[in-house]
């Protein structure tokens, strides 16, 4: 029996940057991040979309990278952790997060951060989250609590989470987008 | 992941013509199915991506609303009209998942996401879902998480959807196009199916048949709640969940609607409940009656035994919050 | 500069996705991928294997199992548990569930995960033993326990006078298995060129495992050489290498390519360790006035036929309460389920959890404030060998953490502070964590442009060693700690002990200041003396004395070649408070506030230390009221094998936690006067919780984790 599948081949941009690529049907955007355009800032910490350690943002909305196929995302615009700060010109975000200690072994935290960015964008455009006691209400109070509520999507086990509450909360201050 | 050929639908037609051919799938976010493809628990060899086409709009009909299949869970827990009129849909939406999740799964999607069953997930184990006539691994196995109304001695699995819940509690209908062209409409309440002996169909979705939209009547008067209980405060399948409106007038309960998630193979709506609850005084004693009657057939297993007490705590304490307890 | 609250020296490239981890070097070239085969059977022989169907698939490069795996070496029991060879793939026999069979390697990751499902195996299946619980009268008192301490301490006729005291406590707790499950899967990339293999893999200890990789394959130290520059967490599950790792430098050396392979976050369950499920009996007897007449902790654990790791999970209560009549025990009950491991705070984190919860019950039935429970049994000296203690001050943890928590503000009685459908509780423990010393060097270079390098096979898992490291160096070299360049995570570099233990950062600091020491002197040797007190210090020294630089070696001795070990009992302390709610219709618990009070000697970098008793604080939420791995006793597989299964704390849980750390100097420890912090923080901190879950409801829940089914028989009635 001759295998079906193969290859497809797939135009996105990656942090402003068209790339062309000719994948196996299988790859997912994260393997596609990784192991073929080598921006292993995205991680992997489980494949099934349950740790958020892979969460990119797609056209400015934060998704995880694991459960979407490299082929479903043709003409889009993909965000990484690489694409928001160099290490001598950091994001709001990403400074506040070294400043608070935001992180322990690193490996969620460009997920924390990619998903930090949604989720402030989200909080903005006044989207309730399941913590909101009014859901129709038109905007959104982003208490402690609410920010909780929104991270929980992004695992941390080195449990640095109170760290990366201060962050955010620091970044939304100013134009942490 | 076996091999598969993909293309990506710009036509609904030829999307359900194209998803008909054995071994064809319908792919949207994708955060279920490619979850069960990386575990081969689905195998499709053709991926038909319909997640571009023109089935994202949320519109009102009449006094109800009609909202398109592909609209992912994140937009419609955030559409206005949604929050206004049926937060019970809102709460259900933004109580599933992560953020992350519903920015990217579809209505039509979510409601075919399949079971989280741990035995279903781990293809070393027999399963009926899997492969049917193999057996049951949760029956005397770890079974938590596990159905309490409606299984089988085939299986004992819950349907993991917290959006399905509210849209029952909800009345909503879904519209549907078959591969020939044709299209139907049903009850959410009788698109899902219980295990009985054959629990691999889930659905009564035909070969290539696509769930187009879901249509919500206009909402019925009364205070809505959807409480879900779970270990973790957050991203977390529902070990239960109650879906409630309650309409109270003085002190008598002039409607109800009473839905259960977490406790069957679909979305568990509760006309027992209802029944009891209509035209009686809003009182402790006539919620307890309602929890009673809503689980009056529930059987434990082992481990989920614990459920039947949570379902009727969980939807007494709803009750009391939305209706009071004079 | 030690001690300053700096940010990461890291931070900015672990934020910006910019630190390169283990399996994602790519400046050696395209790898092959390597897809583990697990077995699906828990215990058993495979009757056929058939790869052919695998080895034909698209891209596949090699299958390797059993039968053409190159001979390795047998484990020698003498060498440590993380250093003595694992060979892999050794024969048809099963001994566990998810024991790799095979590996399948393809030029794409796809390619070989889907022909991995297609190499065909049946078993011969054994009947195994995999219930703890139905076995735990079958158990056996083992040789030797983590640590080396003695498998049983009995002072006095315990019994006797246990049974003799006007107070009596005799409950069992149960503690199940826990995984460390570090956001980064156990991962390897192996290189080889000729005779010599690079091992990108993500572990604790490099030196351990250079030793196991050099062991298991015959080859000298020389020839392998172990990099793990960023390690995406370990919590004791990357002291060791495991199989992902053998496989990779099994399949690396066939194919003549680099290979990489990455245990699926599934695998992992079984791959790396677990903390081994155990039942604790705690029996405490006691005066009238809370002063303890018998302490009595009997452990009894699952262990298994592959491996000799016993958790001291007794040890704990050995240096915590005076008592003149003791007894703690360990026993074991042969399982055949996958070899345990350490989990992050291994012994203490179990042994507390029933220690501090028995306290707790023997505070209720005196009707005493647990605090002061505490503070009436702190012991002189150790409560054992009599030993003095070289610095401890867990009654300042405890009366500074009541006062601060605001402790006097409790519900003396337990279910009394109701708030609308919440009940209110709160609940306190003690923690204790002995320190330690291994062996370990660092290298110190200062260049004539006043930068200095420091080298060492240290690792930082998360931990902060770069940075502490940096402090270090900074301070005792008189440079800015911008300056200081730190290199880690290569075999190339001086040995050490690593990241394990709670001693990463004081061996490795310590090692680094005598290297400092040693390269001061000797530059101010060389110099002529009208040089050495030059106003530039010794970075004008060397730049106008030394042009190519200079560099020294810095190294500290194992603890049994220390003095101040023998002589006295090192510990760190802390004190824990919590307050949670409880939900009087359903038994959902919600954590509210918690405090946590330290003493650990000096701290290196208060804000890293801050961040790291805070994540192990949180860790003892987790195992309260979350963490099992569940076994499904009639095959032994871990079945909640994820993370939507396996439950640990996300956001939402996780309200406002401090740590307060005590300004500290233990002068019996190290040079530094520092002590380990790594594990001090879940010491304790989960039957805190559990205390508080009492004191809420007046339910006493002895199976962990405390999940609603186990209060919901006892709520109010609605």
């Amino acid at each position: 029996m001759t295998p079906r599948g193969g290859t497809q081949k797939t135009s996105f941009n990656v942090n402003g940057t068209p790339h062309d690529l000719d994948l196996d049907t299988r790859t997912t955007l994260l393997d596609a991040l990784r192991e073929h355009l080598h921006l292993t800032g995205t991680k992997k910490g489980c494949d099934h979309g349950q740790c958020g350690a892979c969460t990119v943002l797609i056209g400015g909305r934060r998704i995880v990278s694991c459960l979407t196929l490299a082929v479903m995302h043709e003409g889009d615009d993909i965000t990484t952790i690489e694409g928001l700060g160099r290490p001598d010109a950091l994001h709001p975000m990403q400074a506040a997060f070294v400043e608070r200690d935001g992180f322990q072994c690193g490996y969620c935290t460009s997920g924390q951060i990619c998903s930090a960015i949604g989720m402030l964008r989200e909080a903005r455009a006044g989207w309730p989250s399941h913590v909101t006691e009014d859901v129709a209400a038109p905007t959104i109070d982003l208490t402690d609590e609410e920010l909780r509520e929104r991270m929980s999507g992004n695992l941390c086990r080195c449990a640095a989470y109170p760290n990366i509450i201060a962050a955010i909360r620091d970044a939304s201050g100013g134009d942490g987008a | 992941m076996k091999a598969f050929t993909y293309e990506r639908a710009t036509d609904l037609r030829a999307a359900v013509a194209a998803a008909a051919a054995p071994g064809a799938k319908f792919i949207s976010g994708g955060t279920n199915l490619l979850d069960l493809m990386k575990l081969e628990i689905e195998q499709p060899t053709h991926l038909v991506d319909i997640s571009r086409l023109p089935l994202q709009r949320i519109e009102a009909v009449g006094e109800g609303l009609r909202i398109g299949a592909q609209a992912d869970n994140a937009t419609v827990a955030a559409d206005d009209r949604v929050r206004a009129r049926y937060p019970l849909l809102s709460q259900a939406l933004l109580a599933g998942a992560s953020a992350q999740l519903r920015n990217m799964a579809s209505i039509g999607g979510n409601l075919l996401q399949r079971t989280r069953c741990t035995y279903f997930y781990d293809p070393s184990t027999p399963c009926n879902k899997r492969t049917p006539g193999a057996g049951c691994s949760a029956l005397g196995g770890l079974n938590r998480s596990h159905a309490i109304l409606g299984a089988s001695p085939s299986c004992i699995a819950t349907h993991p959807s917290d959006m399905a819940v509210a849209l029952v509690a909800l009345d909503a209908r879904l519209e549907l196009l078959g591969a020939s062209g044709t299209t139907r409409e049903i009850a959410l309440r009788d698109f899902h199916l219980l295990p009985e002996t054959t629990p691999h169909i889930e659905t009564v979705l035909l070969p290539g048949e696509m769930i187009t939209a879901v249509v919500l009547p206009p909402p019925p008067s009364g205070r809505h709640r959807y409480r879900k209980v779970r270990d973790r405060a957050s991203y977390e399948f529902a070990l239960v969940s109650v879906a409630a409106i309650l309409s109270v007038t003085g002190s008598k309960i002039e409607g109800a609607r009473i839905a259960f998630g977490g406790v069957a193979h679909k979305p568990w709506r509760s006309l027992e409940a209802e029944a009891v609850l209509h035209g009686r005084p809003a009182t402790l004693d006539t919620y307890q009656a309602a929890a009673d009657a809503a689980l009056a057939q529930a059987v434990g297993r082992g481990h989920n035994d614990f459920k039947i007490e949570l379902a009727r705590r969980a939807l007494v304490a709803t009750l009391v919050e939305l209706g009071g307890a004079s | 500069m030690i001690g300053k609250p700096l940010n990461r020296i890291d931070g900015p490239l672990k934020v910006t996705g910019r630190a390169v981890y283990t399996s994602e070097e790519w400046g050696v070239g395209q790898p092959l991928y390597g897809v583990m085969v697990e077995a699906t059977i828990g215990r058993g022989r495979i009757t056929r294997l058939d790869t052919s169907r695998a080895e034909a698939a698209p891209g596949v490069r090699g299958v390797i199992t059993h039968r053409n795996a190159p001979r390795q070496q047998p484990p020698d029991p003498s060498a440590s548990t993380y250093s003595r060879a694992l060979p892999v793939l050794t024969g048809p026999e099963i001994h566990y569930f998810a024991e790799p069979i095979a590996l399948v390697v393809a030029t794409t990751f796809e390619q070989a995960r889907a022909a991995a499902r297609l190499v065909e195996v049946a078993y011969d299946v054994i009947e195994g033993r995999y219930d703890l619980a139905a076995r735990a009268d079958q158990t056996f008192s083992p040789k030797d326990i983590r640590g080396w301490w003695p498998t049983d301490s009995i002072i006095g006729d315990f019994d006797a006078e246990l049974g003799k005291a006007p107070h009596q406590i005799d409950v069992t707790y149960t503690v199940p298995y826990e995984l460390s499950l570090p956001m980064e899967p156990h991962c390897c990339l192996a290189v080889w060129k000729r005779d010599a293999v690079t091992v990108y893999t993500s572990t604790q200890i490099v030196s351990e495992a250079r030793a196991r990789i050099a062991a298991t394959f015959g080859l000298s130290l020389d020839n392998v050489r172990v990099v793990a520059r960023f390690i995406g967490g370990g919590f004791g599950s990357k002291l060791a290498v495991h199989a992902e790792t053998m496989l990779a430098v099994i399949a690396a050396r066939q194919l003549r390519q680099p290979v990489k392979v990455v245990a699926t976050r599934q695998q992992v369950f079984h791959l790396a360790g677990h903390r081994p499920a155990s039942i604790q009996r705690m029996r405490l007897g006691a005066a009238p006035d809370g002063r303890l007449i018998a302490f009595g902790h009997d452990t009894t654990q699952k262990a298994c036929p592959t491996s000799d790791y016993i958790e001291q999970i007794g040890v704990t209560g050995r240096a915590l309460y005076a008592a003149p009549f003791r007894r703690t025990t360990h026993r074991a009950v042969e399982l055949d389920l996958p070899p345990a491991e350490d989990v992050r705070a291994p012994g203490e984190a179990p042994g507390l959890l029933a220690i501090e919860c028995g306290m707790d019950e023997l505070a209720y039935a005196l009707d005493m404030d647990p605090v002061d429970l505490r503070l009436t049994n702190e012991p002189a000296t150790h409560p054992e060998s009599g030993l003095p203690f070289s610095d401890r001050h867990l009654v300042e943890c405890l009366r500074e953490g009541a006062k601060q928590f605001g402790w006097d503000r409790r519900p003396q009685r337990p279910a009394t502070l109701r708030e609308g459908r919440w009940l209110t509780g709160y609940g306190m423990a003690a923690a204790i964590r002995p320190h330690f010393q291994a062996a370990s060097s660092a290298e110190v270079q200062l260049h004539p442009d006043g930068t200095a390098t420091v080298r060492a096979d240290m690792t930082d898992i998360g931990t902060g060693s770069y940075t502490i490291l940096a402090q270090v160096a900074s301070e005792a070299l008189g440079i800015p700690v911008e300056r200081v360049r730190v290199e880690l995570g290569d075999s190339a570099f001086p040995a050490g002990a690593g990241s394990g233990g709670s001693w990463g950062a004081t061996n490795s600091c310590s090692a680094l200041s005598r290297a400092c020491d040693a390269l001061r002197d000797q530059v101010l040797a060389a110099v002529p003396d009208a040089d050495r007190s030059a106003p530039g210090g010794l970075v004008e020294l060397v730049a106008k004395h030394f042009p190519a630089g200079a560099s020294a070696t810095g190294s500290i001795p194992d603890m049994d070649k220390e003095p101040s070990f023998a002589a006295y009992s090192l510990a760190s302390y802390g004190a824990h408070f919590v307050e949670l709610q409880v939900d009087a219709d359903t038994g959902e618990i919600r954590l509210r506030r918690m405090l946590g009070v330290f003493d650990a000697g000096r701290i290196f970098n208060a804000k890293t230390a801050r961040s790291q008793l805070i994540g192990g604080m949180i860790w003892g939420v987790s195992n309260a009221l979350f963490e099992e791995g569940s076994i499904d006793t009639r095959t032994g597989a871990f079945m909640n094998r994820d993370f939507a299964q396996y439950l640990m704390p996300v956001h939402a849980d996780i309200p406002a936690i401090e740590a307060v750390i005590l300004d500290g100097f233990d002068t019996r420890a190290n040079v530094l006067g520092g002590k380990g912090i790594g594990e001090l923080g879940i010491c304790g901190s989960g039957a805190a919780v559990a205390n508080a879950v009492y004191n809420a409801t007046g339910i006493r829940v002895r199976d962990f984790p405390i999940t609603l089914e186990k209060l919901l028989p006892h709520l109010p009635s609605q």
